[in-house]
């Protein structure tokens, strides 16, 4: 068994969150909301160090670079949020972020998200795989238009689009799923080896 | 002011960072790279006003002993502890932020997907019934891809793992690459509706 603290905190934390296979508990409760806290107390401390300072701080504080006195107005402006009064200023950085990120996708979207699998679906037939996945990729995508009915030629390509899709989804549940059990193995092994040591 | 300055801002952010992808130089090139770190800035203090929204939330819980206000103190000490020890003594191996992180985020996080293992499981047996040709497809597809992925799939028929790798290269990657093409171009759409100021909604009801 182990002697180290933040293994048995480790070890209470994931039996509390497992005493929701029961029922909703307060041990639960608890973990939960601790859970909540940490994790926004994480991205806080995460962000200030990843972002804020090196972005912000440094060249507007140690470098004297006066223009980013502009986004740290802006930045001000979006915490005028949780006053209602005063709210509406928020919209100001609230639309930059929104037209920047706007721009910014249009363009990575289209290229990557678009031309780019467009590109790689178009590959020479050398087996019927290939077919498989041209024809995969046109149906669903017929399926996805909805400015025509989807009667005649035009519904049965949509329906084969269905098919191609529903495989899509279970294949991804079931990944899902796997990656879900192999966390929980993880935290078994936790239990039974770093905490225990029942098993080598 | 109020709702014709945020157009022309989120209209002129939004020319900008396009203009760039085909103009790639001055000034565009350095304005668009400005642009990118103050929106870094800027959607960090998006983030700062979430915390700030909960820290709000939790502390007139408190203040109004609502039940199940002492979870709220347990939330509070934990983001207050978090955060203080984070931003005052750095994040890296060593700290009582890094301590935090891996004693209590960690297997906090990681029980809590893997508890949805559980609910995945019991949800899907409820739901996947092969009442359709499309509901069977799906429930085929699943079992297919979870069963070349475990030992014992291979023990049942050891060409499990061929099949599953193919459903996921080919039919798997037809229909997400269908769904991504859509979204990219539901993307250039909506992008384009709120660069041109149609598209409103993000600056929210009122005047």
């Amino acid at each position: 068994m182990s002697t180290t603290l933040g293994v048995w905190i480790a070890a209470f934390l994931t039996l509390c969150i497992l005493s929701f296979l029961y029922k909703d508990n307060p041990f639960y409760k608890f973990a939960e909301h601790l859970f909540v806290g940490t994790s926004a107390g994480y991205w806080a401390a995460y962000y200030y160090h990843n972002i804020l300072k090196p972005n912000l701080y440094v060249p507007l504080f140690k470098e004297g670079k006066l223009l980013y006195i502009i986004p740290l107005a802006l930045g001000i402006m979006m915490l005028m949020r949780l006053w209602p009064r005063i709210g509406w200023i928020s919209r100001w950085p609230l639309a930059f972020i929104v037209g920047t990120y706007a721009g910014y996708n249009l363009i990575t979207y289209l290229q990557t998200n678009a031309l780019a699998q467009v590109k790689a679906t178009l590959t020479p037939f050398t087996d019927v795989s290939r077919v498989i996945l041209f024809v995969g990729v046109l149906t669903g995508l017929i399926y996805f238009f909805f400015s025509k009915e989807h009667r005649g030629i035009f519904g049965k390509a949509a329906r084969v689009g269905i098919w191609f899709l529903m495989v899509a989804f279970g294949a991804s549940f079931g990944y899902t799923v796997m990656a879900r059990v192999s966390l929980i193995i993880g935290r078994m092994m936790f239990l039974l080896k770093d905490w225990l040591g029942v098993i080598d | 002011m109020r709702h014709q300055i945020p157009l022309i801002i989120t209209f002129v952010a939004g020319i900008t960072m396009i203009v760039q992808y085909f103009v790639p130089h001055e000034p565009f090139a350095a304005l668009s790279q400005q642009f990118r770190i103050w929106f870094l800035i800027i959607a960090t203090f998006a983030m700062i006003l979430g915390v700030g929204n909960i820290i709000k939330i939790h502390v007139e819980r408190i203040s109004r002993a609502r039940p199940g206000w002492g979870y709220s103190v347990i939330l509070l000490a934990g983001l207050a502890t978090t955060a203080i020890s984070g931003i005052g003594w750095g994040i890296q191996p060593g700290t009582i932020f890094f301590y935090l992180f891996w004693n209590l985020l960690i297997p906090l996080g990681s029980t809590m997907f893997a508890l949805l293992a559980f609910f995945i499981t019991s949800a899907a047996y409820r739901a996947f019934r092969a009442r359709t040709a499309e509901a069977t497809l799906l429930l085929a597809a699943a079992i297919i891809v979870m069963l070349s992925r475990v030992p014992v799939g291979t023990y049942l028929w050891d060409r499990f793992p061929i099949v599953g790798n193919w459903i996921m290269d080919y039919p798997n990657t037809a229909g997400q690459r269908a769904i991504m093409i859509g979204i990219a171009l539901g993307v250039v759409s909506a992008s384009l509706r709120i660069i041109l100021g149609i598209e409103r909604t993000y600056m929210g009801a009122g005047k």
